[in-house]
């Protein structure tokens, strides 16, 4: 059996399980499982990525998605007290709509791969087998800091508009803290503390 | 030696560069300096320093790629950068007093509006798939803040997340159609994909063409996608709603110029055939439905909706002639919707919003200058001859007559009568009703008034002398 064979069996073993996963993350009743099974979706797409030879694209993804963001993710779900009932309230009523969804983007997936040979891109070829030595890190830090020097800037600076909206939007000054604000102190006036109240003289009983 | 030929051109991007630097600058002052009138005094010396940096640095006569063909520098992007630079300078100068009486007037507001235009200058010069996208999140991620950023606002934040939820689904939509057509193609490079897209286009071209008009669609506020963009507009603080009506409207003309212009230009046939149904409901839901609104911002929300429909309709008719005149329609637009949101903003107080039509009765007799400024912008916009509002219509009908598309001349022009009733209806209100009793006096708040003015001064000049602006457009486009 030739090695081609074998990656294009592990190749379907592991989209297998992606989709599988998926499924879970959109049908399991738990929340938890829910986080569990996209977990195990981006592990398997790491693997996936394994096999076209893009290795620290897999590790990253690990790392950062399921290492960090999922983590958290599930922090989330369990401190959150969510009501199961509510959630899962109209799941049957819309699940059609979402199999037409499905079904379209499958159909619209089928098609460009169809496409991709008229207009002349090969899709059929796997990626090109790399020497032994070459590193899939150092060439993509290459690119990344020359030719795509630009979006990456951009993207640092999208990543500084979270923080300053972040921040922004969440910080408050809590109301009912129990300390001095010298400066509102100064800046009182008598007419912010005093009312003068006009009235008729009360009857001499 | 010449310093500039070092960094191989990269001069040309001064705008966005000077603007980054003066973002992270302004954060760290507004820490350190801590005082809030002074960020905004800061944020208009930025944009003043950033756009004499731009006119003397990337002044550009021909089109050059930057960035390995990630960045485009050409004439029209110049000329709409410069535009941004200064609505957005006015647009901070009118909502200077309105943010103080609201207590929102932080340094958080400036830097936000500041990365915002990044993010619209981003997508100016955008000539690859990648940087249109990163340009399209860099604004609506500051915009989303700016909306909901009067936190005690309950409106604000509900249209705020209206706006995020939809404004997802839009950037989905995009990133779908524009992954269908990288898959198709096999490159994100805008000028590549127009090589290798020949007609006929295969179906899945088709796919993602309908997915990138309807994020197009979404993002301009065309009918059937324009549901989110009444709700933002009344709920949002107008100094935001300022900034959402003008600045980006020159940033999705660019898009809708870049994407479907240029990089799917092979294809429009059918986007245009796409453009056709969105342009017409566009122009006949815009303003009917502004005939029956009560509230000015609701009013002009519609009114911007309607003004969409003209700037599709520069699309439609598919000529360099027609993205010239739809160039100078949104740059007519923005200048208007500039002054007439300038005017609710200066006619608001603490504690009172002026955005119903009821509180602009009697205005002309309360505060004269708010009331004449009205009275040109909306005159202007109902397309009255000689204000530049009548010179950007008769643009459109010129290029969609000169296209062979007599029906839609028909159908814009009937449109554009609804439309005079609910513009003249304000300037009614203002000149010939009474004020109410508790009406408030006019207020004082020298530079701000002073701009306003201007703003629609320059309504008039341009509208008395429009060739100067119309053969520039023209120019740009060619």
């Amino acid at each position: 059996m030739s090695a081609g064979v074998l990656v294009q069996g592990l190749f379907y073993a592991f989209g297998t399980v992606l989709v599988l996963g998926a499924l879970g993350v959109i049908g399991a009743r738990n929340p938890v499982y829910s986080a569990l099974s996209l977990v195990l979706c981006f592990v398997t797409a790491a693997a996936i990525w394994l096999l076209i030879e893009a290795e620290f694209l897999a590790v990253v993804l690990v790392l950062v998605y399921v290492g960090a963001v999922m983590v958290l993710f599930l922090f989330v779900v369990m401190m959150l007290d969510i009501n199961l009932a509510e959630l899962r309230q109209g799941f049957t009523r819309f699940a059609w709509l979402g199999c037409v969804t499905a079904l379209a983007v499958i159909f619209e997936i089928a098609g460009v791969v169809w496409a991709r040979g008229t207009l002349g891109v090969d899709a059929a070829r796997g990626p090109v087998p790399t020497a032994p030595n070459y590193s899939n890190t150092l060439e993509l830090g290459r690119v990344l800091y020359t030719r795509y020097a630009y979006p990456l800037e951009l993207a640092a600076m999208l990543l500084l508009v979270a923080i300053v909206a972040a921040i922004a939007l969440t910080m408050r000054h809590r109301v009912n803290l129990k300390q001095q604000d010298i400066n509102a102190q100064v800046a009182v006036r008598a007419a912010d503390r005093l009312r003068i109240v006009k009235m008729d003289p009360e009857p001499r009983p | 030696m010449n310093p500039a030929a070092d960094f191989g051109g990269l001069v040309l991007a001064t705008p966005e560069i000077a603007l980054a630097v003066g973002i992270c600058a302004l954060l760290l002052l507004d820490v350190f300096l801590g005082r809030r009138a002074l960020t905004a005094t800061l944020t208009l010396a930025v944009l003043a320093l950033c756009a004499a940096l731009t006119v003397s640095y990337a002044h550009v006569t021909t089109r050059r790629l930057l960035f390995d063909g990630l960045y485009v520098a050409d004439e029209l992007g110049y000329l709409l950068k410069l535009a941004g630079f200064l609505v957005l300078a006015l647009g901070l100068l009118y909502s200077r007093a309105y943010l103080e009486q609201r207590r929102i007037l932080r340094g958080e507001y400036y830097v936000l509006a500041l990365t915002a235009l990044l993010g619209i200058f981003v997508l100016i010069s955008a000539n690859s798939l990648l940087t249109v996208y990163l340009g399209v999140e860099l604004l609506a991620l500051s915009v989303y803040a700016l909306v909901a950023f009067d936190r005690d606002s309950g409106v604000a934040a509900e249209s705020a997340m209206k706006y995020f939820v939809l404004g997802a689904i839009a950037s989905g939509a995009l990133l779908y159609g524009m992954s269908l057509i990288y898959g198709l193609t096999g490159t994100l490079d805008l000028g590549e994909i127009s090589t290798r897209l020949n007609s006929p286009s295969p179906l899945g071209v088709i796919v993602g063409l309908v997915f990138v008009v309807v994020a197009v669609g979404f993002k301009l506020g065309a009918v059937p996608f324009h549901m989110w963009l009444p709700d933002v507009y009344e709920g949002a603080p107008t100094s935001v709603t300022l900034f959402i009506g003008t600045v980006p409207k020159l940033a999705y003309f660019a898009l809708a110029l870049r994407l479907l212009a240029q990089g799917l230009g092979g294809t429009e046939l059918e986007w245009s055939q796409m453009l056709v149904p969105l342009a017409v409901l566009t122009l006949i839901i815009g303003n009917v439905v502004a005939l029956v609104q009560s509230n000015l911002k609701r009013m002009l929300a519609y009114s911007t909706i309607a003004n969409v429909g003209f700037i599709l309709l520069g699309f439609i008719a598919g000529t360099p002639d027609g993205y010239a005149a739809a160039l100078y329609y949104t740059l007519v637009y923005v200048l208007v919707a500039l002054g007439s949101f300038g005017v609710i903003l200066l006619s608001s107080r603490r504690g009172f919003e002026a955005d119903l039509l009821d509180d602009y009765r009697g205005l002309a007799q309360r505060d004269p200058l708010l009331a004449l400024c009205m009275l040109l912008l909306m005159f202007s916009t109902a397309g009255v001859p000689p204000l530049v509002g009548f010179w950007a219509k008769l643009r459109i009908f010129q290029v969609l007559w000169e296209s062979g598309h007599l029906w839609l001349v028909i159908i814009a022009a009937a449109m554009s009568v609804v439309g005079a009733y609910y513009y003249l209806r304000i300037i009614k209100l203002m000149y010939f009703d009474e004020p109410p009793a508790a009406a408030p006096t006019a207020a004082r708040g020298g530079g701000a008034r002073l701009a306003l003015g201007l703003n629609a001064l320059a309504v008039l000049a341009l509208g008395v002398a429009p060739a100067p602006l119309l053969n520039l457009c023209a120019r740009v486009l060619q």
